[in-house]
């Protein structure tokens, strides 16, 4: 399974990529396999608000609907617009294709986020 | 005529009828009369015309094609796929059941009010509990029924700061699907390994702000949650009341009830449980029975009995109100009451133990060609985790459409979410020991297929009407209405 480099992860299978205050977040390459092919995806809206763990999108795929978590706190910058024609984009690149942007409300709590080799190891061991 | 396909609008033919009406006895009067002009849709009603023979036909070659319980084996987890006693149909088919109005005057259907309030008694004996609203028309309604009422419990004692409900990884999805409907946040809490309830999770979970837990058991797992009278301590030392999804209540008919367990109030599904036809449309129904605490604001009306007499009781003060329209699906409540009668407690009893005995039975049958997670006695369902070989390409989906091919329904497949693969079985008491021989034998080699001839399994199934459908396609792009 794909690991992308110099990204921050979750135990949930989210990606993080920081760019400056804000990031982009998304699906891990395991996620969107682990899904299957997905079929839809629940955006928010920009200006939306969102502690670290709520769900702010769901991915729905023909096994299942799964809820998408934040890594940090934050608020929605940007959102991915095209997913919502083309969900498959998630299947195709989930890295290339980010969910959502925010701006992060408190950097600090990118320290309790794997880095890249950590989330290689979680994949290996937990899962 | 397996490959019939045709739409009833491609048997059209300008002119065909098949009835022809007597003639008109009453006043013609122009529609536009009645109906303003701007509501009236002048497009030319598109109505297939055809004859009665053609239309004997098609529906009978497209109902050759259905699936159903009378065709073959039909071991769809969580569904309870068991047999429907031809004998509910009759007594379904009475006349002063079938052909009763619901604003009939209470003293011309003492009949049908006297068979509610003893299917009303009859639940509560079975599930424990103290009194039951007939009106919810399946489970998922049963669910928000129930939910309904545990808001209006903690609203009444002004504690209005529970917008909470609990739910385990392994329940069923309508269980947070009505929570949030009813108008609750959902928290979900981890299973053990073992898949049961994980008491440290729920502790965590449990707070001022929860109402309620809702909890299936035995689970989706088919496991029965051992702990659940610490699991119901908890919840009510913490202010919560306690919901039992129904759905597998068959694993449990006259071993154990829900009210003895400590939840407070619960659904049945008379189409799983007590045997009426479902699938395809249903209809269902979804009784709840509650604990006293609850009576108070159960909907109106629920079957009142006064002496001898049997009357629709709308005097609750403090209901939420109709759940809905009349009183529930009748039809359904009467089979479900023939079922309970002709079985007896003798009869239900036994319907538990030969359920969870098939699917042991089956599941043992099983273990050594495909996956079982847990090694465990289950109850009326197992869940297996695909094939047993990890090398193997073949996934259940393979499975399930190659069990097509030898005229079985396949088991529910990827639920729950918390197996990897998921293939979840229930065959039910119904079956004779040489079906389950019969469907073990076809799984077993369909796993030995897998290892010789896996193209065979993944171009699965070869002998159907249709050929594997593009469930992504269907998904992405649906087509949802006609257009010839």
């Amino acid at each position: 399974m794909k690991v992308a480099k110099d990204l921050y992860y979750t135990n949930d299978h989210e990606w993080l990529k920081v760019d400056g205050d804000e990031a982009y977040i998304g699906l891990s390459d395991f996620a969107q396999d682990s899904l299957g092919d997905i079929v839809y995806v629940e955006l928010p809206e920009v200006d939306d608000e969102f502690d670290k763990d709520d769900a702010f999108s769901a991915v729905e795929s023909v096994k299942a609907a799964s809820d998408v978590f934040m890594p940090v706190d934050g608020k929605i910058t940007e959102i991915n617009e095209d997913l919502l024609d083309s969900p498959e984009l998630l299947n195709e690149d989930s890295y290339e294709n980010w969910i959502i942007k925010i701006e992060i409300s408190d950097k600090s709590q990118l320290d309790d986020l794997m880095s890249s080799d950590e989330y290689e190891k979680f994949l290996d061991e937990e899962v | 005529m397996r490959e019939y396909n045709k739409l009833i609008f491609e048997l059209s033919r300008p002119g065909r009828r098949a009835y022809s009406l007597p003639e008109n006895d009453v006043q013609e009067v122009r529609i536009e009369e009645l109906i303003p002009a701007e509501y009236l849709n002048d497009d030319e009603l598109n109505l297939p015309e055809v004859s009665e023979v053609d239309i004997v036909r098609h529906y009978t070659n497209l109902a050759n094609k259905n699936f159903g319980v009378d065709t073959g084996f039909y071991p769809l987890g969580s569904c309870t796929m068991k047999y429907n006693p031809k004998v509910n149909e009759d007594m379904a088919n009475l006349d002063g059941f079938k052909n009763i109005h619901p604003r009939q005057p209470e003293e011309t259907v003492q009949g049908a009010l006297k068979l509610m309030y003893e299917l009303d008694e009859a639940l509560c004996e079975i599930s424990g509990m103290d009194k039951v609203t007939l009106q919810p028309a399946a489970g998922a309604h049963g669910e928000l029924t129930g939910l309904t009422l545990i808001r209006a419990y903690h609203e009444d004692r002004g504690d209005t700061k529970r917008t909470k409900i609990i739910v385990p990884d392994s329940a069923h999805g309508t269980n947070p699907a009505s929570a949030m409907m009813a108008g609750f946040d959902v928290i979900e809490i981890k299973s053990t390994e073992e898949g049961l309830v994980d008491l440290e999770s729920l502790k965590a979970a449990l707070s001022d702000e929860v109402a309620g837990l809702m909890l299936t058991n035995p689970n989706t797992l088919g496991l029965f949650e051992k702990e659940i009278k610490e699991i119901a301590d908890l919840v009510h030392e913490a202010g919560g009341l306690l919901y039992y999804d129904g759905a597998n209540a068959n694993a449990i008919l006259g071993q154990v009830r829900p009210g003895d367990m400590g939840f407070d109030v619960m659904h049945f599904n008379l189409h799983k449980t007590f045997s009426t036809p479902h699938g395809g449309g249903g209809p269902g129904s979804g009784p709840v029975a509650v604990k006293k605490i609850l009576i108070d604001f159960l909907p109106t009306p629920v079957i009142g009995k006064d002496g001898q007499r049997y009357y629709l009781n709308y005097d609750i003060p403090k209901t939420v109100g109709r759940m809905k329209d009349f009183y529930g699906h009748f039809g359904i409540m009467v089979r479900a009451y023939a079922y309970i009668l002709s079985m007896g407690s003798d009869g239900l009893n036994k319907v538990s133990e030969m359920a969870v005995l098939n699917a042991n039975y089956l599941a043992h049958r099983l273990k050594d060609h495909y996956s079982l997670p847990d090694d465990a006695i289950y109850k009326h369902e197992f869940v297996m985790a695909g094939l047993k070989s990890e090398l193997s390409e073949i996934t259940t989906l393979d499975v399930a459409k190659r069990l097509l091919d030898y005229g079985y329904h396949p088991p529910t497949v990827y639920f729950p979410l918390i197996v990897h693969e998921a293939m979840m079985t229930e065959p039910t008491e119904s079956e004779s020991k040489e079906t389950l021989d019969e469907f073990a034998d076809v799984l077993i080699e369909i796993a030995q297929e897998a290892k010789e001839k896996p193209e065979n399994l993944k171009e699965a199934p070869h002998d159907t009407p249709v050929r594997r459908l593009d469930e992504t396609l269907a998904a992405r792009k649906p087509v949802l209405k006609y257009e010839g």
